[in-house]
């Protein structure tokens, strides 16, 4: 059990994560740590080949292996009738043709199409022993040529994926309005144009992906223990996939699980076929991936090359923004990317500006290379980077200052309805960048910057003003824009007899801090203990339903739980009111104790719940037993989470060494459940953005297409060391699209940080852009090219 | 990782027997080499030897004007040895930047120096001091001991039992490190002895070498600023992704100036 405190707590306190000292002492209880009676173990024989043709699998040597249960390939599983895996969003193309969506398999059957594409699945007895007999399975393969670049992979020569997707293009998705767009061109004073690429990214959460897949054939049901950030989902998804005869037949659970950052969201082929498998067999499966599966299969983020234009007035007012994007989608479509890179990204593409045309297109395109899906931002970090950068080049062009520049074009007025569909609710631009300069001390960067030349060092200061897009929702407006999911989250909340709460969300835990910030919000509305509450999740045979947890949706869930308390208290009113014979209009409540001035009595929070169960006190033809609120929470709007992050670095010319030397922020979240997790929010995003910005890049050989970058040897991970004392505030304008006014933080810090950090290199090498990541030998080959000139 | 035997001799000797006896035997020590190398499968021993805990390896001694670290010493020991710390600080600060804190304290010198890691600290140590290197069966000097990248003049069966080090309070260690795996891209390790300058350099790619051409120039009295890159072979470095060649030699050259300004 979690450790939490015997007293009341405050929504809005910083309370310490009831989670933490379990999970720290080796208490927490992961997939992996499960062990079933006939437990059996998987390993997968992965293509090392990015781009072949299956000729012939050999699986007879293997078989005869010690300890192997079965051997299942790709037909197997086509034999079977195994679904392939489905693409969660529909989109089409400008010409009005539905996305070219290539058939994903749980095991390839007739081609591999990216370096460790999974091919055959072995069981055995242990884990070694499936490993071994893995290493056995002969495959056959005919090599093809690859492509990873791109550019290269819409040549009309290019070598072709999928036999019926031509050019390797899924979809040229478009928004906007392109008549416009031209016009504000037409009459614009100045252009600013960019080329950029957002590199390509390896979510590396610290517990690598891993299932327990039971069957039991007595009543023909499965349970399957998963690593997932959305376990209530996944039953769905997996009953139909399997064939299942209904949701009852199968249970989802998912544990303590250790970090997702969105890639823990999609469903992946890999588990799947040990669903399938433990079926086939009639044995639990378990399967737990290696980091260097985790490198070569958990689904990348980013990847995007997009050109972009950015027309303006003599006095360097955004008239228009003009976007074409190539984003890689690698292989095949993982289960959101469509998502992610149309309305996730397109859509903030106008950031906190004013800009009254926008268009962009966006072409998905399939590459040898690991499937691209959510990545903390998802999306929306692309587009701030972009908009971003461009804001910067504008102010270089009009020669007015980063500052200046934003705050010409802020939106000031709310709600404001942007060219790209989206209409932001709240907000105060210009109030958050005056905070942030406050705390960068942006006034005194010129002599910080003299100060740091005399040492010989660059120091570039560089702003970034992002605004996001949470909460998702309301589920008709996503499903008009190809949504198959819904986005609701629901909350309930169960008072027992003898007072305590337990509270049943289908959000899910994997590092936010739910199981603290519902408890605050609980012990704040019924006036009782911290330890008094526990929050219950991730598993489909307790959860009543959920959307899971993505797209810091905390304030979705949150606010289900607010209302579902309401509920309590108000049938607690009720009660009280029988119990002291008045009416409820009578009876107030307040910090855990119901009173009425009419008799001068109180009821504390936990008599009213015994007396709920008792039934004894009221009449149960009128109110019912029981003491149980749910509540569904649709959000109308998404929240639009905003801040202006500062970033100053110092670059050593003789080395091109970049250092962050201060990263100052403020942050509109809208109402704070807890400022110290939050800022821990803040934190790890940050990090993450600008390990994004200066050291973390996967790069596939263009020949082979074989993964560079498939260890920590080669994968630049950022770490504390590297990193300066983060300064933080907040200046929330409190969201109206929810009873919380939360407007959600989860993935805000990889969003805002890497334009301010890149933003910063170039303003110390007074550079128009370098792409990301500004390594040191980029940076020194500048910096020599430069000293070789003067 | 594949399945084998582990041992755990008592004695040096029971050591080489077990290592003579099974030609798959692969001796172990911190493992912080081989281990990911097992686990990634990459590797199939018969069996483990397990060095760590001999004392025939163990301890850091004085001898001579300088000391003895026995092969089986992690880095964490060397770190913070006092002998290490008095006589040969530059060593200590060099153990004290390897890895992490987990790593400094199963990773040990002998291990260290019979991988010989092209971008491992050690070896620039071993090579600009001018240390001996005594096996189970023989003493090596460190310019003899190291044969190129991942290879040393150890036969099969023999061990690394100590290190020995001469006295030196004019010495520096400088890495410049790889941002992803923080292995040295760079080390260099820069000694002033009572026969001159001496320059090692590590994380070229192709092994550690001294860098003679600056000695010398050092030893007839050239400045530090003119000790240039274009000087240095760049045969002796390779590129990656981390960086090429060429930005590997020139952070060699900024690393050795500020090596050497450190210690005159």
């Amino acid at each position: 059990m979690n450790v939490a405190p015997s007293t009341t707590a405050k929504f809005g306190q910083s309370v310490k994560r009831v989670e933490d000292s379990r999970l720290i002492t080796g208490n927490g209880r992961y997939v992996d740590d499960l062990l079933l009676p006939g437990q059996t173990y998987a390993a997968f024989v992965r293509s090392a080949h990015a781009h072949a043709r299956i000729a012939s699998i050999d699986t007879s040597s293997a078989a005869q292996m010690p300890g192997v249960v079965r051997i299942l390939t790709g037909q197997d599983l086509v034999d079977a009738g195994l679904a392939p895996l489905p693409c969660g969003w529909n989109l089409d193309s400008v010409d009005g043709t539905p996305a070219r969506v290539a058939v994903h398999r749980a095991l390839a059957t007739d081609a591999v199409r990216f370096v460790g594409e999974p091919v055959a699945l072995v069981i055995a007895e242990t884990r070694n022993q499936a490993r071994d007999a893995a290493d056995a399975v002969f495959v056959n393969y005919e090599e093809l040529p690859t492509v990873v670049d791109l550019r290269a992979a819409i040549a009309p020569d290019a070598p072709q994926l999928h036999a019926d997707i031509p050019q390797n293009r899924a979809f040229t998705w478009g928004i906007g309005d392109a008549a416009q767009v031209d016009a504000a061109f037409a009459r614009a004073s100045h252009k600013v144009g960019i080329e950029l690429r957002n590199n390509r990214l390896v979510p590396n959460a610290m517990e690598p992906r891993a299932i327990n897949a039971e069957w039991r054939t007595f009543d023909r049901s499965m349970t399957i223990h998963l690593t997932h950030q959305n376990p209530i989902g996944m039953r769905v998804m997996f009953m139909m996939l399997l064939g299942l005869e209904s949701e009852n037949h199968l249970r989802v659970v998912s544990p303590d699980v250790g970090g997702g950052f969105g890639s823990k969201a999609p469903a992946y082929p890999e588990e799947l076929a040990v669903a399938f498998a433990a079926r086939a067999v009639g044995r639990p499966v378990k399967w737990t991936a290696e980091r260097t599966e985790s490198f070569l299969t958990d689904a990348h983020g980013r990847d995007h090359i997009t050109t972009a234009e950015l027309a303006l007035d003599d006095q360097g007012h955004f008239l228009a923004i003009r976007v074409h994007t190539l984003a890689n989608f690698g292989a095949y479509v993982s289960t959101s990317n469509a998502l992610v890179v149309s309305y996730m990204y397109a859509t903030m593409l106008t950031g906190q500006y004013n800009i009254p045309a926008a268009h962009a297109l966006v072409e998905g395109i399939y590459t040898n290379t690991c499937p691209v899906d959510a990545y903390r931002g998802a999306g929306r970090p692309e587009a701030a980077y972009l908009i971003e950068r461009l804001a910067n080049l504008a102010a270089q062009e009009i020669g007015v200052d980063q500052a200046e520049i934003r705050r010409r074009n802020f939106i000031r007025t709310f709600p404001h309805q942007t060219p790209l569909v989206y209409c932001y609710d709240s907000g105060d631009y210009e109030g958050c960048l005056d905070a942030a300069l406050r705390l960068a001390d942006y006034a005194g960067f010129e002599s910080r910057r003299a100060e740091a030349r005399a040492r010989g060092k660059l120091r570039g200061i560089g702003l970034s003003a992002y605004v996001e897009a949470c909460g998702i929702g309301p589920s008709r407006l996503l499903a008009s824009l190809g949504g198959a999911g819904s986005m609701w989250e629901s909350c309930e909340i169960r008072v027992q007899p003898a007072g305590s709460v337990e509270v049943l969300t289908g959000a899910h835990n994997h590092g936010q801090g739910h199981q603290t910030v519902y408890a605050q919000l609980v012990s704040e509305r019924f006036g009782i203990p911290m330890d008094r509450i526990t929050v219950i999740q991730g598993d489909t045979d307790r959860i009543q339903a959920g959307t899971g947890t993505y797209g810091s949706r905390a304030s979705v869930g949150l606010s289900a739980a607010a209302r579902s308390c309401d509920k309590i208290i108000s049938k607690g009113r009720e009660i009280v009111a029988c119990m002291l014979g008045v009416e409820p209009d009578q009876v107030d409540f307040e910090d855990g104790i119901y009173s009425s001035a009419a008799t001068n009595q109180t009821v504390a929070f936990a008599e009213m719940a015994h007396a709920a169960h008792a039934a004894a006190s009221f009449p149960t033809d009128r109110i019912e037993p029981g003491l149980v609120a749910t509540t569904f929470f649709d959000p109308p709007n998404f929240t639009y989470p905003a801040g202006v992050h500062v970033c100053e670095v110092e670059i050593d010319p003789e080395t091109g060494v970049t250092e962050v030397v201060a990263f100052n922020a403020a942050d509109d979240f809208g109402t704070v459940a807890n400022p110290m997790i939050v800022e821990g929010q803040v934190h790890g995003g940050v990090t993450q953005g600008i390990g994004q910005a200066l050291w973390e890049n996967a790069v596939y050989d263009p020949e082979t297409a074989q993964l560079l970058t498939a260890s920590y040897m080669d994968y630049g991970m950022p770490r504390a060391d590297s990193l300066p004392e983060f300064g933080l505030t907040f200046w929330p304008s409190p969201t109206p699209v929810n009873p919380l006014g939360m407007k959600g933080c989860g993935e805000a810090g990889a969003i805002g940080s890497p334009p301010a950090v890149i933003n910063a290199v170039c303003d110390a090498l007074g550079i128009a852009h370098m792409d990301m990541p500004a390594s040191p030998e980029k940076i020194w080959r500048i910096c020599r090219q430069r000293s070789e000139m003067a | 990782m594949y399945e084998l035997a582990y041992v755990r001799p008592q004695s040096l000797t029971d050591a080489l027997a077990m290592l003579a006896q099974d030609d798959g035997a692969q001796a172990l020590s911190g493992g912080q080499t081989l281990m990911p190398v097992l686990r990634a499968r990459l590797a199939m021993p018969t069996r483990l030897v397990d060095l760590a805990r001999l004392h025939e390896l163990a301890g850091i001694t004085p001898a001579g004007d300088g000391i003895e670290i026995g092969a089986a010493t992690t880095h964490h020991d060397v770190s913070t040895s006092s002998a290490v710390r008095s006589v040969l600080p530059a060593l200590a600060g060099l153990a004290g930047g390897i890895g992490d804190a987990q790593i400094r304290h199963r990773g040990t010198i002998g291990g260290s120096i019979a991988n010989n890691d092209p971008a491992a600290c050690y070896p620039s140590a071993l090579l600009a001091l001018g240390a001996s290197i005594t096996t189970s069966q023989r003493t090596l000097a460190a310019q003899d001991f190291f044969t190129g990248m991942f290879s040393t003049a150890l036969e099969p069966g023999e061990i690394v039992r100590s290190i020995r080090l001469p006295a030196c309070d004019k010495a520096r260690y400088i890495k410049f490190r790889n941002p992803a795996s923080r292995f040295a891209l760079v080390g260099v390790f820069a000694a002033r002895l009572p026969g001159g300058y001496r320059i090692a350099i590590t994380g070229g790619g192709n092994g550690v070498f001294r860098w003679q051409e600056a000695e010398q120039h050092l030893d007839s009295g050239g400045s530090v600023s003119a000790i240039a890159e274009e000087r240095l072979d760049i045969g002796n470095f390779t590129g990656d992704l981390h960086g090429s060649a060429e930005y590997r030699r020139h952070i060699a050259a900024v690393t050795v100036r500020q090596a050497i300004s450190a210690i005159t």
